[in-house]
């Protein structure tokens, strides 16, 4: 369960997110949708602990994401290339990711060989650093090690972008799979509209920081959005 | 064309990142370069006067064309390290409708005005006015520059084209170093034999056209071979290293430190910018030797302190200074994980001590100058660990510059803030002080004493201190992560 209470965040007088209220239940797939600017990373940010709020707090299985740092062990997450570690090979990367959320390599190989169609013969064994790798495959990587050690909340910026047709189904069969175990929270932002209401039970939209839709997916969900930004 | 290109280029230097940052870094660095120019320009000046002194029955001009291969040899070979082709700014070029020749003649054009061919001219043209003065032929002197400009020119353009090779670099080593012990040990006078050549550029006006026809046909050669690998696949393509992967099993004796341990080992073995700082503070134990071996010294020991604190340390101040900014570009994943930051910073005191007492191992061997150097250095190397290694810690979360830490590492100033500068204060001012202090007022033993009794008790405060470190970066997390983020900075 995770709960937001009046969270606002300003750079300056500019208000880049301010979320009265706002609860996703535990086991819930949740997206986020928005324009550029409409403040999906930062609000994942905040979820994260990475900025500071202005006001307001944010709650993840009731440790408050500021001052306690109990919610770290069962959250995990993968914003962006930055989250990689360049100069390691991909296995010695989940490795690592294994070694810090108490996984030991047997763990994390059994981990990995669920993924290995997603990963599509790219990623394990190849001899290459994270840094050489394309940005698909980066992504791929990162995504894959956000799942590692059990996560009770896991949160993916843009998961979608940068990857190819048959990873994107891939992943929407992944993500779907993880939101159908009771007790994981996903959180999931995209651009792309039918990615995410495939995938989600529920939508947020964001747009100027503000909360302006919160609609449980229905098959006329994705009408509704594309109305929307339509403008 | 080339004015657009010129003004792009005026942008990229004054919009950079690090230009409007950092007064103090920069004054500083600035401070730094003019000294430097008046060095050259007045070693340039004076160097009519020296060789005259050294040389006596020969004219200064012959003295010094018989030294000019070795500087076209070690100007080739030091460049190798300094200058690179910039070939990545051409990218954006490419999809748009400039023609090929243009680009490839802007980025030459552009390595024409580089930094390191002014350094020379820094030097040559103070000569050539104090060469005028003397009463030296106007014309003469005047074309002798001109030749020597085309010289530099030639090696610039030269270098570039060699730079792809380790192996040209290892050449031009060998030739240095046999040519100039042919030339020692009087086997064979490579000074005998290039002396008049350079000399003759001087004495006849005429063969001026030579350095010059040089310089055009070289710039001619590498504007051909980039005309014809514009493209994304081959010169533009950064070179991919293939990974050797191996899990430092032996780390896992270390219990949770071994996980940061390992992370640490293969960031310095695997970037450029870490492993040359390996090999600069390995390097560094030689410095003793300069002071050692002179007379004037033998009884300074304050002089000692600062070799002792200076040697021992190098690696912590070199690596230490810019911790945890090693780890900027994948920050915020570290923040965002259950990561135990006192085990990180342990990891890295860890590290940091091991290098400690390993330089102290290295400077062992000047015991060979007195018993003194051998206690002065066993004290710095006892100060450094317990009090040094806490301090460069807490000072390390005042960084919130990033570190692109496969870039190269001369003359990178990248992570580089006033912090850099503020922090040699404690880390080798106090230790010297301290030392000089009881020294003076006591004796040596005493002074030796005082530094490993500080020492020690910093080691068995290390808990203690480490919990204050700790909170530290708690503290100052969300500046250093956003710090972090900032790239060019």
């Amino acid at each position: 369960m995770i709960t937001v209470q009046n969270l606002t965040k300003k750079y300056g007088k500019q208000t880049v997110l301010n979320i009265e209220n706002l609860e996703i239940p535990t086991g819930q797939s949740f997206g986020l949708v928005g324009n550029n600017g409409a403040g999906k990373t930062t609000f994942f940010s905040l979820l994260l602990d990475l900025i500071q709020p202005t006001s307001g707090h944010i709650e993840n299985n009731g440790a408050q994401v500021n001052t306690s740092e109990e919610w770290k062990p069962i959250t995990s997450s993968f914003i962006d290339e930055t989250f990689l570690i360049g100069y390691l090979t991909p296995e010695e990367y989940f490795y690592f990711i294994g070694d810090l959320r108490g996984q030991n390599k047997a763990d994390v190989d059994a981990l990995l060989s669920q993924f290995e169609d997603f990963f599509h013969g790219e990623i394990l064994g190849q001899k290459k650093y994270l840094r050489d790798l394309s940005k698909g495959n980066q992504k791929k990587a990162g995504i894959v090690a956000s799942f590692i050690g059990n996560p009770k909340v896991v949160i993916l910026d843009e998961p979608f972008a940068n990857l190819d047709p048959t990873t994107q189904i891939r992943l929407k069969g992944i993500i779907k799979d993880l939101a159908a175990k009771d007790n994981v929270t996903v959180l999931v932002s995209s651009h792309d509209l039918i990615h995410v209401t495939e995938v989600c039970e529920r939508i947020v939209v964001l747009n100027k920081g503000e909360m302006v839709k919160d609609i449980k997916t229905s098959t006329e969900t994705l009408k509704e959005l594309e109305t929307f930004f339509a403008g | 064309m080339f004015k657009q290109f010129a003004s792009l280029q005026w942008k990229s230097f004054f919009r950079s990142a690090n230009f409007g940052k950092s007064l103090a870094v920069k004054i500083l660095m600035g401070f730094f370069a003019v000294y430097m120019l008046v060095v050259l320009a007045g070693s340039g000046a004076g160097m009519y006067f020296i060789l005259r002194k050294a040389v006596p029955d020969q004219s200064p001009m012959w003295t010094l064309s018989q030294y000019l291969i070795y500087w076209v040899l070690i100007e080739l070979f030091l460049r190798y390290f300094m200058q690179k082709l910039p070939v990545m700014d051409i990218k954006p070029f490419l999809t748009t409708p400039v023609k090929k020749s243009s680009i490839a003649h802007y980025i030459l054009g552009r390595s024409a005005a580089s930094v390191y061919n002014l350094l020379s001219l820094f030097f040559f043209v103070p000569f050539c006015i104090v060469l005028w003065f003397q009463g030296y032929p106007g014309l003469n002197v005047l074309l002798w520059l001109v030749a020597i400009v085309a010289i530099v020119l030639s090696i610039n353009y030269l270098n570039l084209l060699i730079n792809k090779s380790d192996k040209a670099l290892i050449a031009i080593g060998i030739v240095i170093v046999t040519s100039y012990a042919l030339d020692y040990f009087g086997i064979f006078s490579i000074k005998d034999v290039f002396g008049p050549l350079f000399h003759a550029l001087y004495a006849f006006p005429i063969t001026v056209l030579v350095p010059l026809a040089l310089a055009v046909f070289i710039y001619y050669i590498n504007y051909k071979f980039l005309h014809d690998k514009i493209y994304l696949d081959s010169t533009l393509k950064p070179k991919k290293v293939k990974a050797n992967t191996s899990d430092l099993a032996w780390t896992k004796r270390f219990g949770d430190l071994g996980t940061f341990l390992q992370l640490d080992l293969k960031m310095i073995w695997r970037n450029k910018r870490t492993k040359s700082q390996v090999w600069i503070s390995l390097l560094f134990v030689f410095y003793g030797l300069i002071f050692y071996t002179q007379e004037i010294y033998a009884s300074m020991m304050p002089m000692k302190a600062f070799l002792g604190v200076f040697m021992t340390g190098i690696f912590l101040s070199n690596f230490g200074q810019f911790i945890p900014a090693w780890d900027s570009s994948y920050y915020s994943m570290m923040m965002s994980q259950n990561i135990p930051l006192r085990k990180y910073l342990e990891s890295k005191a860890l590290l940091i001590s091991v290098s400690v007492v390993f330089m102290f191992l290295l400077t062992i061997p000047y015991v060979y100058f007195g018993w003194e150097a051998l206690a002065i250095n066993f004290g710095c190397a006892l100060y450094n660990l317990g009090v040094n290694i806490p301090v460069i810690l807490y000072f390390g979360s005042f960084n919130k510059k990033r570190i692109e830490l496969d870039q190269s590492p001369f003359g990178n100033m990248q992570g580089t803030s006033a912090n850099q500068f503020l922090i040699m204060v404690p880390v080798l001012i106090v230790p010297i002080l301290i030392f000089t202090l009881f020294y003076y007022l006591v004796s040596l033993q005493v002074a030796v004493i005082v530094l490993c009794v500080l020492g020690l008790v910093g080691l068995a405060l290390r808990n203690t201190l480490l919990n204050k470190v700790t909170e530290q970066y708690r503290k100052k997390k969300y500046g250093m992560i956003a710090g972090f983020k900032e790239k060019n900075s």
